[in-house]
C-alpha cells in the first residue's frame, strides 16, 4: 500500500495558509450532528476536546484519571518554544523549523515541522489569554530561556511547572465546554477497544474503571491523544499509568505503527537507586542553561566532588561540542554520558551518574536567582536523593522519557484508518528520530488547538452524519473481545506480580532496545520478549474481579499490550540499519562515536502493518523528501 | 541499598462506599529509607498479591508531586509529616525502624469514599466547571504582549496557579471546607488582566458551587496552608472574600 502523506503542494510557508483554504467546512448548523470523541485529556485532547466544543461538535472526552487535570502533561517542566523573537536574537519560523528538523536528525517531515513552527507563536497567545502565568519581566512582558539544540532563547515557561500549567489552561477550557455542554467528559475510562466498521473508525469500547462495565460509545470521528509508549521500560519519568494500550488496540485493527524504536533518553535524570523503585524523576533540560556537566578524569578519584579542583574535572560536553556545550540535544548528551561510564568514569555508590553543577552559577548570579529559576527542581532533587544540590552536584544519568515514534499520520493527522486522528506524542509525526526539547508541549497544542479542528471538519464535512447503532455486530463482537481478555487475566491466577513481570521486560528493553542497540541484542531481545510474554499469560497474578474498581488488572491489560508493543520496537530497531537521533546502532558510527545515517537508505518513515499474532508486522514507506533543509551529519561542535 | 527499616502497617480497608471500614494490620519487614512512601506501599501490594489478596487500592500516577492523584493521612496529617510535600515525595528516611503508621483515606462529606484509600473528588472539577475559567474561544487571542502584566501580580498568580487539585486542604479542614483550594483558582485568575474582565461572575458562580457540593465553611483554622504541598497561601482565601464581597455588592450587569 503507498502511504500518501498528503502534504499538500506550493511553498514551504504557503502549504498550511493554501490547505486552510481547500478544506471543505461544515455549516455551524450542522456541526451538533456529528459525534466525535477525544480519547486522553493531555495538552492534546484537552485543547482538541475543548476546541471542537466551541465550534459546536457533540464531544465526549475520555480519560483513564478521576479528572482530566491528571494527565501526564502536567509533569512537563521546562517550558514550551516559540518562534516569537521576543528577544531580537535572530529567531524566526524559518530557525525553529530548521532547528526542528536537523535536532530529528532529518528523519521527520519537513511540511508538517513548518507548520508547527507557525502555529508555535499562536499558542503562545491563546495560552496567555487563558491566563496561563508565564515568567515575566519587569517591564511586563515575557521571559525566555534557552533549551538544547538552539542558539536562541525561544522557550516559554512558568517556573519549573510549565506543563502543568499550560494544562490547567487547556483543562479550563474545556471544563468551559462541559459547562456549555458541547463536551461530555467521562472520566475512570480506559479505551481497550476501537471499533472499525465499513472501513472507517467509528467508536471505541471502554471499561469503566469503577465498575468493571464494558462501554461502547460511537461517533463518526475518533482522536486518539493517549501520549507515548515509555513505559515499556518499566522505569521511566512517564506517570504510572501512562500507557499504550488505546494507540497499540488502534494498530491491531489495522492503523499503521511509526517508528516504534525512536524512543528518547533525557541525559538529566535523577539516578536509579534501587530495585523497589518505582519510577526515575526527570531534572528539567532548563537546567543545562546553568549547571555544567562534568566526571572526575581519575575514574577512581576518592574525593568529594567540591574537593576536585578544576585542572581534575573533565567538562566533556563543552569540551567535545564548543559550540553549543551544555546544551546539545538530547540524544547526544544522553550518550555521552552514557560512554563517561561505559569508560568507569561514573559517580555516585552504582557509578552510573554524572555530575551536574551550579557552583559557577551561583557564583555568578547568586542563589537567590537560581532559587528563582530552578527552586522546586532543586528541592524535589533534595527530596528524592537527600542531598543539597546547591552545596553540592547533583548526580544524574539518562532516563526513558519521550516516544518520537506512534501511529502514523498523515499531514491531516489521520491515520491510514479513515476517521482515526490521533495528535500529540501518539503520532509520530514532527519530531524525527530525536524531540528537542520544549517542543512536546508546542506539538500537543498545536495539534489539539490549531490542526485537528480544522482537518477534522474537512473529513466530517466529506462523510455523512449517520446513527449507528450501539448494537451493531462490530460493537458487540468488541464488547465481547475485551470482557473475555479480562476473564482471562482473572483466572491465570499464577505466581508472579504484574510489576515483576513489567520490570523483567523493562530491564530487557533498557538494555537491548535502549540508548544504543546492536544486531546481536536486538536479535536476542526478538526471542527473549516472546518468553516473557508466554510466562505472562502462564504465571501473572491478578487477584479480585472485574465488577470493581481493580487496579491490577488495569495494570495488566496495559503490560500485556506492551509485551506486544516491544517486540515491534526491537523489529523496528533491527530493520533501521543505520544510527539517527535517538536509535543508535553501535554498528553505525563515525570514527568519532556519532551517530552515521544512511540517506540512501533509510530517509523513510517506518510504517509496520499488523499481521495477526506470530507474524511478521509489514513494512509501508513513507519517503521522506527534503525540498527546504539539506540533510547533513549534524554537528554541533 | 540504604538503611532498611521494619514497620507496623495500620492500612483503613473498605470495599465499597455501601460496606463497613476498618484498619487492617500488617508487618512489613526490610524497607529501604531511600523508599518513597508510595514504594513502600506498592512492596505491601506486591506480598498481597503474592498471597491471592487483594492490593490496598490508592491513587498515584505521576510519582513527580504535580499530578495531585496521591494523597492519604498518615498519622493523622494529610500527606504525612514533611512540609510542603505530597505523599509520593515523602521518603521512607523520615520514619523509624519499629514505627507503626496508620494510613487512612481524606474523609469529607464532599469526598465520597470509592474503595481503600481511593476517593471521589470530582467536586473540585465540578467547581472549576462553574467558573474556574476564562472565556476565550481558540484563535481569537490578541498577541501575547498585548497586554503587559504587572511582574509582581504574575508571580502572586502562579503562586495560586500551583495548586495541584489534591485535596489535601479538605481533608486537613476540621471543617472539610475547601476554601484554599476554590481560592487558589479565584486568586490566580483574579490577580491577571485577563481574569479580571469576568472576575465577579467567576467568584459567585465558584462559591455558590463550593457550596453545593456540601464543603464546610471556613473558620481561619489554617490546617490548609499547612497540609498544602504546595504552600499555597491563606491570604489567597482573603483575597477571595474580598472579590466575593465586591462582586456580591455589584448590581447586576455592572
Amino acid at each position: 500500500m503507498r502511504l500518501d502523506s498528503k502534504v499538500p503542494a506550493g511553498p514551504i510557508e504557503q502549504k498550511w495558509t493554501q490547505h486552510k483554504f481547500e478544506m471543505k467546512l461544515v455549516n455551524p448548523a450542522n456541526r451538533r450532528k456529528y459525534t466525535v470523541l477525544v480519547v486522553g485529556t493531555g495538552l492534546a485532547g484537552a485543547s482538541a476536546a475543548a476546541t471542537l466544543g466551541e465550534l459546536g461538535y457533540n464531544v465526549k472526552a475520555f480519560c483513564i484519571q478521576d479528572t482530566p487535570r491528571r494527565a501526564h502533561s502536567i509533569a512537563a517542566q521546562g517550558g514550551i518554544n516559540a518562534a516569537k523573537n521576543y528577544q531580537n536574537d535572530g529567531d524566526s519560523i524559518y530557525r525553529l523549523f530548521y532547528d526542528t528538523v536537523k535536532g530529528g536528525d532529518y528523519r521527520s517531515r519537513e511540511a508538517s515541522v513548518y507548520r508547527l513552527a507557525e502555529l508555535s507563536v499562536d499558542i503562545i497567545d491563546q495560552c496567555v489569554a487563558q491566563g496561563v502565568p508565564f515568567a515575566r519581566e519587569y517591564g511586563g512582558l515575557l521571559d525566555n530561556r534557552s533549551f538544547g539544540g538552539a542558539q536562541v532563547s525561544r522557550t516559554f515557561y512558568a517556573r519549573g511547572q510549565t506543563g502543568q500549567q499550560l494544562l490547567l489552561g487547556a483543562y479550563s477550557a474545556l471544563m468551559k465546554e462541559v459547562q456549555n455542554g458541547s463536551v461530555t467528559m467521562y472520566p475512570r475510562r480506559e479505551m481497550l477497544e476501537l471499533v472499525v466498521v465499513d472501513g472507517r473508525a467509528r467508536g471505541i469500547v471502554v471499561r469503566n474503571l469503577l465498575t468493571g462495565a464494558f462501554e461502547s460509545h460511537v461517533a463518526d470521528a475518533v482522536l486518539l491523544a493517549t501520549g507515548g509508549y515509555g513505559n515499556v521500560y518499566y522505569l521511566s519519568t512517564n506517570a504510572k499509568a501512562s500507557n499504550a494500550t488505546a494507540i497499540w488496540r488502534a494498530h491491531r485493527k489495522g492503523a499503521f505503527f511509526a517508528n516504534p524504536c525512536f524512543t528518547q533518553i533525557h541525559p538529566t535524570c535523577i539516578p536509579v537507586h534501587g530495585d523497589y523503585q518505582s519510577k526515575l524523576t526527570l531534572m528539567s533540560e532548563s537546567l543545562r542553561n546553568d549547571g555544567r556537566i562534568w566526571v572526575p578524569k581519575d575514574p577512581d578519584d576518592p574525593r568529594h566532588p567540591n574537593d576536585i579542583p578544576e585542572e581534575d574535572r573533565s567538562y566533556y560536553l563543552e569540551e567535545t561540542y564548543p559550540a553549543f556545550g551544555n546544551l546539545v540535544p538530547r540524544d547526544v548528551a544522553s550518550r555521552k554520558a552514557k560512554d563517561q561510564c561505559d569508560k568507569g568514569r561514573g559517580v555516585g555508590s552504582t557509578r552510573m551518574a554524572v555530575y551536574l553543577d551550579f557552583r559557577d552559577a551561583i557564583e555568578r548570579l547568586g542563589r537567590e536567582t537560581i532559587e528563582a529559576r530552578y527552586g522546586n527542581l532543586f528541592q524535589m532533587y533534595q527530596r528524592i536523593v537527600d542531598e543539597d544540590p546547591y552545596t553540592q552536584p547533583m548526580m544524574i544519568y539518562p532516563a526513558v522519557h519521550y516516544t518520537m515514534g506512534g501511529l502514523w499520520v498523515d499531514y491531516n493527522l489521520m491515520s491510514n484508518l479513515p476517521g482515526l486522528f490521533v495528535a500529540g506524542e501518539a503520532n509520530f509525526s514532527d519530531h524525527g528520530a530525536n524531540r528537542l526539547g520544549a517542543s512536546a508541549l508546542m506539538q500537543g497544542l498545536a495539534d489539539g488547538y490549531f490542526i485537528i479542528p480544522y482537518t477534522m471538519a474537512d473529513y466530517l464535512a466529506r462523510v455523512q452524519p449517520d446513527r449507528l447503532d450501539g448494537n451493531h455486530p462490530e460493537f458487540r463482537a468488541a464488547e465481547k473481545a475485551v470482557a473475555e481478555r479480562a476473564h482471562r487475566l482473572l483466572s491465570i491466577r499464577g505466581k508472579r506480580t504484574v510489576d515483576e513481570i513489567h520490570r523483567e521486560l523493562g530491564l530487557l528493553a533498557w538494555d537491548k532496545i535502549g540508548m544504543s542497540r546492536n544486531r546481536r541484542g536486538l536479535e536476542e531481545a526478538l526471542s527473549e520478549i516472546p518468553a516473557i510474554r508466554e510466562e505472562f499469560w502462564k504465571n501473572v497474578v491478578v487477584t479480585g474481579k472485574n465488577e470493581d474498581l481493580n487496579q491490577s488488572l488495569e495494570k495488566a491489560g496495559r503490560v500485556a499490550d506492551f509485551l506486544e508493543l516491544a517486540e515491534l520496537m526491537a523489529f523496528d530497531a533491527l530493520h533501521r540499519e543505520e544510527s539517527c537521533g535517538g536509535h543508535f546502532r553501535e554498528e553505525y558510527q563515525t570514527p568519532e562515536g556519532e551517530a552515521q545515517r544512511d540517506d540512501e537508505r533509510f530517509a523513510y518513515a517506518a510504517a509496520w502493518e499488523h499481521q495477526g499474532d506470530g507474524q511478521a508486522a509489514v513494512l509501508h514507506r513513507e519517503e521522506l523528501t527534503f525540498e527546504v533543509v539539506t540533510p547533513t551529519q549534524r554537528s554541533y561542535k | 541499598m540504604g538503611k532498611t527499616m521494619n514497620l507496623t502497617l495500620k492500612v483503613w480497608r473498605q470495599k465499597n462506599a455501601q460496606s463497613e471500614g476498618r484498619l487492617e494490620t500488617y508487618a512489613l519487614q526490610g524497607v529501604d529509607a531511600d523508599a518513597s512512601f508510595l514504594e513502600m506501599l506498592d512492596i505491601l501490594n506486591t506480598q498481597l498479591e503474592k498471597r491471592g489478596e487483594e492490593p490496598v487500592a490508592f491513587e498515584h500516577d505521576c510519582r513527580e508531586g504535580i499530578c495531585g492523584c496521591c494523597g492519604a493521612v498518615v498519622n493523622g496529617q494529610a500527606h504525612g509529616p514533611l512540609r510542603e510535600t505530597t505523599l509520593c515525595q515523602l521518603h521512607m528516611r523520615h520514619f523509624n525502624d519499629g514505627d507503626t503508621i496508620v494510613i487512612e483515606p481524606w474523609r469529607s462529606r464532599a469526598f465520597p469514599l470509592i474503595k481503600d484509600l481511593v476517593v471521589d473528588r470530582s467536586a473540585f472539577d465540578r467547581v472549576i466547571r462553574a467558573g474556574g475559567y476564562i472565556t476565550v474561544r481558540t484563535g481569537s487571542a490578541p498577541d501575547a504582549h498585548a497586554i503587559p502584566v504587572d511582574k509582581e501580580e504574575a508571580d502572586v498568580a502562579m503562586d495560586a496557579a500551583q495548586c495541584i487539585g489534591c485535596g489535601a486542604c479538605v481533608a486537613a479542614c476540621p471543617n472539610g471546607s475547601a476554601m484554599l483550594f476554590v481560592a487558589a483558582k479565584v486568586s490566580h485568575l483574579a490577580h491577571l488582566p485577563q481574569g479580571r474582565v469576568e472576575a465577579n461572575r467567576r467568584v459567585l458562580n465558584m462559591v455558590a458551587q463550593m457550596d453545593r457540593e456540601g464543603f464546610g465553611n471556613c473558620s481561619n483554622h489554617y490546617e490548609c496552608e499547612a497540609a498544602c504541598p504546595k504552600a499555597i497561601s491563606v491570604e489567597h482565601i482573603a483575597k477571595m472574600n474580598r472579590e466575593h464581597l465586591r462582586a456580591a455588592l455589584k448590581p447586576a450587569g455592572s
